[in-house]
């Protein structure tokens, strides 16, 4: 299992310069540099005001150079520095790393645990009224836009109803401590967790619906029903834990990229996090910040992929490493 | 009736306003909307709009403006200018001390002038006019200039020349500085806290060299990134004040008639913002002359005001707005005509050819402009092709002069010297930059208009010679004006004079007071 996991790692190295090299060049094909916007942003500039910019970014250096003195700082842990925000690259992620992680493990939690209840009942269930009921949501939920859920959860909790603040992360200024601190974090998080949240959980039940029905077919299910054992025990212990696996594949290609996929609902909800940062630093044509999120993005899927060819395992002992 | 409603807020705000004068109360805190989050806070390294509002506070200019832009006292208490208007003596005000206790002098003055002229590009192109600068005493400086330059009064506002603090920065690398993340000013508030993506703090400053100013305790500039959002904030209460722009233009009607809630226009008067398209000079149809003035024709920018704008604004007669100094409107006129412009277009020879439209990518409001402006066009027999793209890329192909049509808005700062000229003289023409020249029009004539404009006195002379040049650049159509813009402020009637001067909120909070 070591040298299983160490070959990984060796592969997700390569993996992750190629995605640096690919989108170190890749972002810099979009018109527009960081002098431009920052020139554009004073309302007044001229050629020496440009170049000074340029020169501070280092943005006057040849495109090799720049990547060689990128990389160069990535094998040290340096993500460099942000030309807009004016601090570094990984302070500014590592402050914003909690918020996201906060809201996208909620996210996560919600959608996986409900996504996989709700599948399981639908597929249990299958032809009534509750599966009928429990489809359509899912299809309605994984087609809708997910600003638009996020807007009119706006409208009707914050709005119409003051159950839940619109935006934010904490009450600004009210300088809660302690519990209070908590539960006001928490209100906070209700709306943007549950709009991501609604989205994958469809997801799951779907897939978790469709997979249980399939599994459900086979002749090992027959041959348990065969040898009298109860149907529930059948469902929890034969057909779920086969029929997860496809779920378990799906859960950890998004796990590696919710962070990445937070940026509209971050960005509605004014959610003080890493998809935001990307999404502004997007805009803004910050190119060390946006490499910077990226690297951390794709580490992530990297480490989740891995973690999901360890999970397999557990849920398939059926399943071993090969190198 | 959009417009009625707002008038009739502008009336009853007004109303209030004049009839008690009210003793200010103090205390309170102001929630305010910053968008977007500015990338500092130092406003002789930073000078974007967000920076300049929330700085504002912080910073203080030797000159503040009134709505009619009269110089008025900052920092420096009084000023007198030669005979020869080539001097001009600063008296600044005793007493005054930095956000750290140290006292601020002559000194800060000349040393912020030096920095200013390394890092601040609007500061830099002003002081090309002055030959030396001279501190004779602690609380005197002295500006002597190569020659008369009439709007010099005009360039001391705090965004435009903030005092920077010498014993912090002298011999410092400034990009570096470690006080550009908690900068020390003379303001009316002190910076406290900046939580990155959500908000930053400024608390009163209890040694503020105006007399019991300011008011309130503590201002929370809130990062909210989404315009629907931000509309939400102050529905909800969670905001007590929308800066213009803050809001998409069509949301404005509707957070008017929100109880307790009033608006005002006031604040825009030193910037002006004038809306204009820039037209390419250099080539395709619009290098024609005719063709520019077929546009100027074909574009109905009083639909635009009423119906895009919310009937804020005022239709664009020229390259000078009417708020600003030598505006004249006896200039040739470009009513909504529809046959005037297949006329002129056919006059002109114009055969179809392609001609790239490109709105500015600022939101919803300026989308709608640009799909309204290509029905105008493409109703007189333009073949238009619209190019979206973001403002990065915008910029970029402004600067490049990589368009036919593209929408802008730039400020004028009070006087056509300062930033009427730089749009239309050939020597602004630099490529790779978007404030200048970038339609490529060039006439001598015009070009000796604004030299001689700038230098010559008394203003009687500048105004001649400035309706002059606006008849000229009218009828040439070198970009086609649109409208003054009016970024309306939103604010909770209990907040009393938020808006003071003639650059509004970015002029600082101080005088600004919550009638609980």
């Amino acid at each position: 299992m070591l040298s299983f996991i160490a070959q990984r790692v060796a592969k997700g190295v390569v993996v992750l310069l190629a995605i640096i090299v690919l989108n170190f060049f890749l972002i810099r094909l979009a018109p527009g540099d960081p002098a431009i916007v920052m020139a554009g942003e004073a309302g007044a500039s001229d050629q020496v005001f440009v170049n000074q910019l340029r020169e501070k970014f280092g943005l006057d250096k040849p495109l090799p150079e720049q990547l060689f003195r990128y990389v160069r700082g990535i094998a040290s842990f340096d993500l460099g520095f942000s030309f807009r925000q004016q601090m570094p690259v990984s302070k500014l992620i590592l402050e914003r790393l909690p918020a996201t992680l906060l809201l996208t493990l909620t996210a996560f939690a919600i959608s996986l645990s409900f996504g996989i209840l709700f599948g399981v009942f639908a597929a249990r269930f299958a032809g009534t009224w509750g599966d009928t009921a429990i489809t359509a949501l899912a299809l309605v939920f994984y087609a809708t836009p997910l600003f638009w859920i996020a807007l009119m959860a706006i409208l009707l909790f914050s709005v119409t109803l003051d159950w839940l603040p619109s935006f934010g992360y904490e009450t600004v200024g009210a300088n809660y401590t302690g519990i209070a601190h908590v539960l006001d974090v928490g209100a906070h998080l209700v709306m943007p967790a549950a709009t991501i949240g609604l989205f994958f959980m469809a997801t799951y039940t779907r897939m978790t619906r469709a997979s249980m029905l399939e599994v459900n077919r086979l002749d090992f299910v027959k041959t348990a029903r065969a040898k009298g054992l109860r149907n529930n025990l059948i469902q929890r212990r034969h057909v779920l834990r086969n029929a997860l696996l496809p779920v378990v594949t799906l859960a950890g290609v998004h796990s590696g990229t919710l962070i990445g996929g937070a940026v509209l609902t971050e960005t509605v909800f004014a959610w003080p996090g890493i998809g935001r940062l990307m999404y502004e630093a997007l805009l803004q044509r910050d190119y060390n910040l946006l490499l910077g999120v990226f690297v951390v993005c794709s580490a992530m899927v990297l480490i989740f992929n891995l973690a999901t060819d360890l999970v397999y395992r557990l849920v398939d002992p059926r399943i071993e490493f090969s190198t | 009736m959009l417009k009625r409603v707002l008038v009739s807020l502008f009336m009853v705000c007004g109303a209030n306003a004049m009839a008690v004068a009210q003793e200010p109360k103090l205390g309170g805190v102001i929630n305010a909307v910053i968008q977007p989050e500015p990338p500092g806070l130092m406003l002789a390294l930073i000078q974007n709009g967000p920076t300049q509002m929330v700085s504002g506070n912080i910073f203080e200019g030797l000159l503040r403006y009134s709505p009619k832009l009269e110089p008025l006292p900052g920092l420096a208490e009084s000023w007198t200018v030669s005979d020869d208007s080539k001097t001009y003596t600063f008296k600044l005000k005793p007493g005054v001390t930095w956000h750290d206790g140290k006292p601020f002098t002559s000194a800060d003055v000349l040393f912020s002038i030096e920095m200013l002229k390394q890092t601040h590009a609007r500061a830099r192109g002003n002081m090309v006019q002055v030959e030396k600068v001279e501190a004779p005493d602690d609380l005197t400086v002295v500006f002597t200039l190569k020659q008369p330059f009439g709007p010099f009064l005009g360039i001391f506002e705090v965004g435009s020349l903030p005092m920077i603090p010498k014993h912090l920065y002298e011999g410092t690398d400034f990009k570096t500085n470690a006080n550009n993340n908690a900068p020390i000013g003379t303001g009316p508030f002190m910076f406290k806290e900046w939580q990155k993506g959500s908000f930053i703090q400024l608390v009163k400053n209890p040694n503020y060299h105006v007399k019991g100013k300011p008011y309130i305790d503590a201002i929370y500039w809130q990062v909210i990134p989404d315009a629907a959002a931000r509309s939400v904030a102050f529905e909800t209460g969670k905001v007590d004040v929308l800066p213009g722009g803050s809001v998409e233009n069509f949301d404005v009607p509707r957070l008017s008639k929100l109880k307790d809630t009033c608006v005002t226009g006031a604040g825009w008067e030193f910037f002006s913002p004038l809306a204009w398209m820039w037209l390419n000079n250099r080539t395709g149809p619009t290098a024609n002359k005719k063709v520019r003035q077929a546009i100027m024709h074909a574009v109905d920018r009083e639909f635009a005001k009423e119906v895009i704008w919310n009937g804020l604004g005022k239709v664009a007669t020229g390259p000078s707005a009417s708020t600003i100094k030598f505006y004249t409107d006896d200039v040739p006129k470009y009513p909504f005509d529809p046959a005037k412009a297949k006329a002129l277009l056919k006059e002109a020879g114009y055969k179809g050819e392609k001609v790239r439209l490109m709105p500015l990518p600022y939101g919803e409001t300026w989308q709608r402009w640009g799909e309204a402006v290509k029905q105008n066009l493409v109703d007189v027999g333009f073949n238009i092709e619209t190019i979206a793209t973001d403002v990065p890329g915008s910029n970029q192909k402004i600067g490049d002069w990589d368009y036919d049509i593209s929408f802008t808005y730039l400020y004028q700062y009070g006087d056509p010297a300062l930033g009427v000229g730089r749009n239309y003289v050939s020597s602004q023409i630099v490529k790779g930059q978007q404030f200048n020249n970038v339609e490529g029009y060039s006439n001598p004539e015009i070009d000796k208009l604004f030299a001689e404009g700038a230098v010559a006195t008394p203003d009687s002379k500048r105004k001649e010679i400035y309706e002059k040049a606006q008849k000229i650049l009218v009828e040439d159509v070198p970009v086609a004006w649109m409208l003054e813009l009016q970024f309306p402020t939103i604010t909770r009637c209990k907040i009393k004079n938020l808006i003071t001067t003639a650059i509004g909120v970015n002029d600082g909070f101080r005088d600004a007071w919550i009638d609980k």
